[in-house]
């Protein structure tokens, strides 16, 4: 892998059916010291999923939460958008929740927080895409790359369910498609 | 698109011509609204649009597409149940029974409290005061008519709920609306209400209030609780939505949560 340096303060991950196991896979990858938060936005069935939080806490040392609202983002944690609302983040690097109407029939929106994030972080940004079954998160991705931040999109090769990181690649140009360790290996160079 | 900086000038703009304050509103949500009506109104500077502002109808359209309207009868069915099981019973003891549902938007939850009364039987001795800051919201509410193809969804919630009866009984089907029964509506008081810059108006056993602080920053969240607060009876219940907590406000040290999961405190002094 070409390295680079990149300033990143932020990576944001999203993805749909066929994302949990490859994000599963990329949490056993990555380094305990990472100090980069990451916000997860998969869309799920509003009522089910409680345990989300524990399953993916299971596969690594890092600090997994469910987002709560007006909270700040905390270096090396790891916050998962709440089921049915909708996570964006404020100029002060705080979280806030929103439930208002779906965005690409979804809610949580990846296209939302990719947004509200890349409205606040700009180039330092990392925006993720991974398996899904839509097209939310492209526009998104799209964002993120106009403003100059990074985007990652998972081999439509590798994924479950290629249709999402189809979408994106066919909507904006990633600096990267990647296979699933190729992401973690990446994400944890960031830190190096 | 409206970005950080004109969106501050945008909000003082609004609250000096129209006296809305949405100054203390969580930014990035608003902005994202306020962009989406911005681009869907084809506007081309920012003047065209204060001016069109200025335009009475365009401007409570405005308010309405900003604000957030999305609701669902037993909403969270869990929090509906956990009402039935420690709150009614309380509330039964009483000779009246005043509740104020703050933020009502469409009123779908007004008349999801109403059936959990009236199947508990105190519905008669109940008046249930719902207010939003939207006037057109209010009218939909009042009118009790919903779209019949959400009904089966709506059932859904209901039984999980613990509802006990047929929910179709609850309404009557007119081609694609439901219309809910009368003997709901005729407990029900509806009235536009600015959370931000009205005052109390009346002492209430229960206040349900979901959904609608996570809009608020932290510091207008503690002004709308101290309002609810001294809008609450001693002992009286407050209701927030499944995101929603007490625990960062001033008001905090004079409840306790009766439920963990859902969102349910007692005021206690």
């Amino acid at each position: 892998m070409e390295k680079k340096q990149i300033d990143i303060d932020l990576i944001v991950m999203g993805g749909s059916s066929g994302s949990l196991d490859v994000i599963l896979n990329i949490f056993t990858l990555l380094d305990e010291g990472l100090t980069i938060p990451i916000i997860i936005v998969v869309h799920r069935n509003k009522n089910a999923d409680a345990n989300l939080v524990k399953v993916l806490s299971a596969k690594t040392n890092l600090i997994v939460k469910e987002a709560d609202e007006k909270e700040f983002i905390k270096s090396g944690n790891i916050y998962l958008a709440p089921p049915d609302y909708h996570l964006l983040i404020e100029n002060d690097k705080s979280l806030s929740l929103d439930i208002s109407a779906k965005v690409q029939y979804s809610r949580p929106s990846i296209d939302v927080t990719f947004q509200s994030a890349s409205n606040v972080y700009k180039s330092k940004l990392l925006g993720i895409i991974l398996s899904g079954a839509n097209s939310d998160g492209a526009a998104g991705l799209a964002t993120i790359k106009k403003n100059g931040g990074r985007i990652i999109i998972q081999d439509p090769a590798t994924a479950q369910i290629p249709y999402m990181p189809q979408q994106a690649i066919a909507q904006t140009k990633a600096d990267d498609t990647f296979t699933v360790k190729a992401m973690a290996f990446y994400i944890n160079d960031l830190v190096k | 698109m409206i970005e950080n900086k004109l969106l501050e000038k945008l909000l003082t703009d609004i609250y000096n011509l129209y006296g809305y304050d949405f100054t203390q509103y969580s930014k990035a949500s608003l902005q994202r609204r306020i962009n989406s009506f911005y681009t869907k109104s084809k506007i081309t500077d920012y003047a065209e649009f204060l001016e069109k502002l200025a335009y009475q109808p365009y401007f409570t359209n405005f308010i309405e597409e900003i604000t957030v309207n999305v609701t669902e009868m037993f909403r969270d069915p869990s929090f509906y149940k956990a009402l039935k099981e420690k709150v009614i019973p309380v509330l039964a003891t009483y000779p009246f029974i005043r509740v104020w549902h703050a933020g009502c938007s469409t009123g779908e939850e007004v008349y999801s409290l109403a059936i959990l009364l009236k199947e508990a039987g105190i519905l008669d001795k109940s008046l249930l005061y719902a207010t939003d800051i939207n006037e057109s919201v209010i009218k939909n509410a009042k009118s009790g008519i919903f779209p019949i193809q959400i009904m089966k969804n709506y059932t859904e919630n209901y039984v999980s709920a613990g509802g006990l009866a047929d929910f179709s009984t609850y309404y009557q089907a007119n081609y694609n609306l439901a219309k809910f029964d009368a003997s709901l509506t005729k407990r029900m008081v509806f009235s536009t209400h600015n959370l931000v810059s009205d005052s109390s108006f009346n002492e209430f056993q229960l206040i349900i209030c979901r959904n609608v602080l996570i809009y608020f920053n932290q510091e207008l969240q503690d002004k709308v609780l101290q309002l609810f607060d001294k809008s609450l009876e001693k002992l009286g219940f407050l209701a927030l939505g499944s995101k929603e907590s007490l625990r960062f406000s001033t008001i905090a040290e004079k409840y306790t949560q009766i439920d963990t999961k859902d969102k349910l405190w007692r005021k206690s002094k």
